[in-house]
């Protein structure tokens, strides 16, 4: 049997090249417009947030508020590199300066936070999401409030689709191994755990230093596509929605997280035609998202006829 | 040869003496029994054994062989990979995960393949998880649950529960066992089964073997020395039969003599 190239991994290659495929000839033909190339860009975008915060919340079980800051890092490095230095290379050095101070900062923050549990992490994250975003809108080569504008524009469907499927697989990887399965065992409880030879320090902040990285890849490509960014758009508000992702998707669901970035970018771009109650309709799926996800789960929602016709056994 | 040695151990919780100046020596090999009334301070003293909790005053010292090291004041983790296993009385599987999965987070402290190696999946990784399938599924053979081992942890029954912990301390492969109240919530089948299996691994792990319980069939029967704990302190120790008649003992349980 071939470790790799099982008969599983080549039909799951090829659904996704053929994926990779369909996209770029209906952006060769022009078929897509503009604004659905937007929906895709950021879809993938918030698959690789959505499954880095999974894998710092829904594996590890640390409960992380400020995954947007870490995006932001990315961002903003990104788009200085690519600003400041024209050479063919500088997109990717950007990306990687990106990830590389995204991590630094994450291991900075993981270490002295990671010893808090619970909603008292929450809190530190949110505050340190804020630092962030503060330290950014105070500085004079962020360009402050007015933020960074005619950034080159690199990042193209090929860039996102090659780094969300890089992200996911390695990610995915990690999950699968000796390291991943320490991590998980720290979300179930951490007192056997450590009981059980794991240092749970370690692995706490490994998981938040992988998502810190994978946050500012995202925040890196971002910039490039978007050629404009400022402090606000990496507040609160989008750590808020990186964690609905998630928690739609489900805490430690991979496929889960892929799933609920597609459906909910596709959901607020059809809302876009009701722009009065957007929001209104927007929260309300996510609330019957989860009660009916909630239901599927426990297999409690089983549809067994229309209510009036059920047979009699049933009413008792 | 003594492999654990605990010099005057004490904890206390602001004003509550928890433990008091424990002095207690395991030999290597030996099967112990560690019993006392309820609220004795017996948890307490396994907590501080695995760094659960740190000592207020007094050492815990483990010879592996060559070395003897200081213990106390260690973090959970090092003490357990140093040797030193443990069950909880409560039971703490990592009940989302598979019967296997728990074997293995267990076997973890001897992975050597690093997280590059994860992420890429390079052929060490490919190696060494083999061998921990391997390894894991001949613990779970022994423990009669290879026929479970993709099943949650959550979803076996009591007694299976109680036999998974065992075989997961067992995967960090260590010399000295605590067992915390093993038998507890086992009916007296269960219970004879779990004593035969008690002596059986501590001959073939080679284990010295320090076990709590309030199940006295099975202190009486397995253990080669007791003993007795009663408000933090240690009251008597000796072998099963000098316990049952210790005059001490049977005050600390029953009570004393109205005279």
């Amino acid at each position: 049997m071939n470790r790799i190239f099982n008969a599983k991994n080549i039909k799951t290659a090829a659904g996704v090249i053929g994926l990779y495929g369909i996209v770029q000839l209906l952006i060769m033909f022009n078929i897509l417009s503009d604004y659905y190339q937007i929906t895709i860009a950021l879809i993938c975008i918030n698959i690789i947030l959505a499954v880095s915060l999974n894998l710092i919340t829904g594996f590890t079980g640390q409960f992380s508020l400020g995954h947007a800051g870490f995006m932001s890092i990315g961002a903003y490095s990104g788009a200085l590199i690519t600003i400041n230095i024209t050479h063919e290379y500088s997109f990717f050095l950007g990306i990687a300066a990106g990830a590389f101070f995204a991590a630094v900062v994450g291991l900075l923050i993981g270490i002295p936070t990671l010893r808090l549990r619970g909603d008292y992490l929450a809190i530190a994250t949110l505050g340190m999401g804020e630092i962030i975003k503060i330290i950014v809108l105070n500085l004079d080569f962020t360009g402050g409030a007015a933020g960074l504008s005619g950034i080159p524009q690199y990042t193209n469907w090929t860039w996102l689709f090659i780094f969300t499927a890089g992200t996911v697989i390695v990610i995915k990887n990690f999950i699968n191994s000796s390291h991943g399965r320490a991590c998980k065992s720290i979300r179930e409880d951490e007192i056997a755990s450590e009981a059980m030879g794991i240092n749970t320090t370690k692995y706490k902040v490994l998981a938040f230093v992988i998502g810190a990285f994978c946050a500012g890849v995202a925040g890196a490509l971002y910039s490039s596509y978007f050629y404009f960014i400022k402090p606000d758009m990496f507040g609160f508000l989008r750590s808020i929605d990186i964690l609905v992702i998630v928690v739609i998707g489900g805490m430690g669901s991979i496929r889960g997280s892929i799933i609920s970035a597609i459906l909910l970018a596709v959901v607020s771009l059809y809302l876009q035609d009701f722009p009065e109650i957007r929001m209104i309709l927007y929260s309300s799926i996510l609330v019957i998202v989860m009660v009916v996800r909630e239901k599927l789960k426990n297999g409690k929602f089983k549809f067994d006829g229309l209510p009036w016709k059920k047979p009699d056994k049933m009413r008792t | 040869m003594t492999i654990l040695k605990v010099k005057n151990l004490t904890k206390s919780f602001g004003g509550l003496t928890a433990v008091s100046n424990v002095n207690m020596e395991l030999q290597k090999g030996e099967l112990v029994g560690l019993i006392g009334p309820n609220g004795a301070g017996k948890t307490t003293f396994f907590n501080l054994l695995t760094g659960v909790y740190e000592p207020s005053s007094g050492s815990i010292e483990l010879d592996n062989g060559d070395t003897v090291k200081k213990i106390s004041g260690l973090k959970p983790n090092a003490i357990t990979n140093l040797g030193v296993a443990r069950t909880f009385q409560n039971i703490r599987l990592f009940k989302d995960l598979s019967v296997m999965d728990n074997i293995r987070i267990a076997m973890h402290k001897n992975v050597k393949y690093g997280v590059m190696s994860s992420f890429f999946r390079l052929p060490s990784f490919y190696r060494e998880e083999k061998e921990i399938a391997e390894e894991a599924e001949k613990l779970l053979k022994i423990f009669g649950l290879e026929s479970k081992k993709n099943e949650l942890s959550k979803n076996l029954p009591y007694g299976e529960q109680r036999r998974l912990e065992i075989a997961r301390a067992l995967a960090t492969k260590p010399t000295v066992l605590l067992l915390d109240e093993p038998a507890a919530g086992m009916n007296p089948n269960e219970t004879s089964e779990l004593t035969d299996l008690i002596e059986w691994i501590r001959k073939e792990f080679n284990l010295t073997i320090l076990l709590i319980e309030h199940d006295m069939s099975l202190v009486m029967k397995i253990c080669e020395r007791i003993y007795v704990l009663d408000y933090g302190m240690i009251i008597a120790d000796g072998k099963p039969q000098e316990i049952k008649s210790n005059k001490k003992v049977i005050e600390a349980y029953l009570g004393e003599e109205v005279s």
